[in-house]
């Protein structure tokens, strides 16, 4: 399997008048051709700012990025970190495309949506305007909408989200990009159309062989499509592995919070919603320790403070399973399983 | 689209009656007697009484203004035997101190202003929306900064400064636009007289204006670059400055658009300080003059004729915008 995106130590963060954002710091993962890679997070968590820093969308200036993201681009491998404007530019909608949250708002709404297709093809084939509506119309059916034809000639709002989200997916694949990035695709959508999105997704991730990088903070999405996922706390990753090893294994305590605080429809209807208590750290001022250790029920099984006054690395007995905590692999592994039974 | 049409046109015209009764209300109750203004110097009550007659003022007010209301359509006459005279429809009334049919004087005075708003609307738009792109595109850069300065002269400084600087200096020290004594020359017999005349109104008024669509344009360009169609744009690749003046501009044009309709249509109700300073013989001159002069007619007329121009203008930037905006179905 073929390696297309290859994030190695990411860091990226914002000067604001308050000091320095720290939005993601040191984030590493690799997304192969076929793969589905999920990074999950609850919002603030550095998980849209990854994404957005592989398209190369932050502002110049704004954001601070240092680390390597190389990206397939054919032969070679481009790094977007160092990359010019224009070469980023010219890979945007070509070799990586994006599909954002709220397709009801990522549309523009004065154009017609053939248009908008047509546009995605023309910048990246020049003087191809043929080709590009057909390829508009080819897509919008790919996509399954009715009536691509008559569908192009109108404007968004004469679309339903479901159908928007559709058309957005067809927009990114409009040039057939080796990389997606899917960044809460489903999140603004009806439960029914969700899992139509998803399907959808699957489907035409066959079709062209792509990697897949889900960017969402949703459990349920993760656990129908990835293959491996990230699991990220206060910009960065506290949890790396297959989506299996996350999801019956887990070895992050926030991983386990996180589980743990699913809803679930039980017998026993009294049961309270299991939240993490707490608030997550501010990422400009984070704590010397652990960034969880405030919220961590686990921190007493630790040697001494070390959670309050040493960072965690990411490390694992197994390569492909990695946490970052201070407590003994083995002590999480048991008292993990016992709390995972206990909710399941 | 017809049916929008018919059914504002028809609001429109209530409307126009709505005002024209109140204004001619508020001219009736006055406590002048236009039968004595409309008699000179060598007055007599004799004359006060035969004007009286001659004019319609001996009638009740809802006679008058009924009369008023016809003579728009029908053309009206005043007197009898030999002073009679007529004005023709559409008849707006009688001056007494010009002794003119209002809708003379409303003719030559409509081009005059037609011409300085046109002109300096043209100039404003291309100034003010250049200007306000050029500052959001290099925010806090020293075009922006440049921008900004001009945006605080010219929402600060009125017009009649502007005006009077522009007039000493550009006119009268420098000399590099003639003092013109000649008056309104049509673009048609001479358009270099016709620009001449006009320049520096043109710049008068444009300058306040310009500065203000300066500051709209930039608050709209940055607002909608922030987007979420905007970052899908990006996404896809196009270009910066496509994405500037395709994607943006698309946007920011409809209510610029509305903007300028609006402004347009208050500047022919009268620019009546620009057109005081430069002598313009247009319909703000006219209203000032009447006022002073208590010519009622002329004002009763250039107050309808202002308020027609608004609900006119009201009408087509709502089917532009229509036009613009596929998301607006009238």
């Amino acid at each position: 399997m073929a390696e297309l995106l290859k994030i190695d130590n990411l860091q990226v963060a914002f000067p604001t008048d308050d000091g320095l954002v720290r939005a993601v710091d040191g984030v590493s993962l690799t997304l192969g051709e076929g793969e589905t890679v999920a990074i999950v997070g609850e919002s603030g968590s550095g998980k849209t700012v990854t994404g957005l820093s592989v398209m190369g969308l932050h502002k110049k200036g704004a954001a601070q990025l240092t680390g390597s993201i190389l990206l397939k681009d054919g032969d070679r491998n481009v790094d977007i970190v160092t990359a010019n404007d224009e070469e980023i530019r010219l890979l945007r909608g070509r070799a990586v495309a994006m599909i954002f949250q709220d397709p009801m708002s990522s549309l523009h709404p004065y154009y017609r949506i053939g248009n908008q297709l047509a546009e995605g093809y023309l910048v990246h084939n020049p003087g191809k305007k043929k080709e590009a509506l057909k390829r508009a119309l080819e897509m919008l059916d790919l996509v399954g909408i009715a009536e691509p034809a008559q569908r192009a000639d109108e404007y968004p709002h004469q679309f339903s989200g479901g159908m928007r989200q559709r058309v957005m997916i067809a927009m990114a694949l409009m040039n057939s990009p080796r990389v997606l990035i899917a960044d809460e695709p489903t999140t603004a959508l009806d439960v029914t159309v969700q899992a139509q999105i998803l399907i959808l997704l699957a489907s035409l991730q066959k079709e062209f062989n792509m990697g897949i990088l889900l960017i969402t903070h949703d459990l349920g999405v993760v656990a129908q499509v990835a293959d491996k996922v990230s699991v990220m706390y206060a910009g960065r990753i506290v949890e790396q592995g297959s989506a299996d090893d996350v999801f019956y294994k887990p070895k992050a305590p926030y991983t386990l919070g996180l589980l743990k605080s699913v809803p679930r429809i039980s017998t026993h209807g009294s049961d309270r919603l299991k939240a993490i208590p707490g608030q997550p750290p501010s990422l400009i001022n984070l704590p010397t320790g652990c960034a969880f250790a405030p919220r961590c029920e686990f921190a007493s099984h630790a040697a001494g403070d070390i959670c309050a006054t040493d960072r965690p690395e990411l490390l694992g007995s197994l390569p492909s399973h990695l946490s970052r905590c201070h407590v003994a692999e083995a002590t999480r592994d048991s008292i993990f399983i016992k709390e995972l039974k206990e909710v399941r | 689209m017809l049916n929008f049409i018919s059914r504002r046109v028809f609001f429109a015209i209530i409307t126009l009656l709505v005002v024209s009764a109140v204004v001619f209300a508020i001219f009736s109750f006055l406590p002048f007697d236009p039968a004595a203004l409309s008699c000179g110097q060598k007055c007599t009550d004799q004359v006060i009484a035969g004007n009286r007659i001659k004019l319609g003022f001996d009638k009740p007010v809802y006679i008058q203004y009924l009369l008023f209301l016809s003579g728009i359509f029908f053309g009206r006459s005043y007197g009898s035997g030999s002073a009679a005279f007529s004005c023709p429809a559409p008849s707006f009334g009688y001056s007494y101190n010009e002794n003119a049919c209002v809708t003379g004087l409303l003719r030559e005075a409509l081009p005059v202003t037609l011409s300085l708003a046109i002109g300096a609307l043209i100039i404003w738009l291309i100034v003010g929306v250049s200007l306000g792109i050029v500052a959001a595109r290099f925010k806090n850069k020293w075009p922006d900064r440049v921008s900004s300065i001009f945006v605080l002269l010219g929402t600060s400084l009125p017009t009649f400064v502007t005006g009077l600087a522009l007039l000493i200096w550009v006119t009268i020290k420098w000399k590099l636009v003639p003092l013109s004594l000649t008056g309104y020359t049509p673009l048609w017999e001479n358009p270099y007289k016709f620009f001449q005349f006009f320049i520096l109104p043109w710049i008068t008024l444009a300058i306040a204006f310009a500065a203000l669509y300066t500051r709209f344009t930039r608050a709209a360009v940055l607002e909608t670059l922030g987007e979420d169609y905007i970052r899908t744009a990006r996404a896809k690749g196009v270009k910066e400055r496509t994405v500037l003046f395709k994607h943006t501009m698309r946007a920011v044009f409809a209510p610029i658009i509305t903007l300028a309709g609006l402004d347009f249509a208050g500047l022919i109700g009268g620019a009546i300080i620009t057109e005081t300073i430069f002598n313009l013989p247009g319909l703000g001159r006219l209203t000032l003059r009447s006022t002073f002069e208590f010519d009622l007619p002329v004002v009763l007329a250039t107050t309808i004729l202002a308020a027609a121009v608004v609900i006119i203008m009201n009408l087509v930037v709502d089917m532009l915008y229509a036009v613009l905006d596929p998301r607006v179905r009238i």
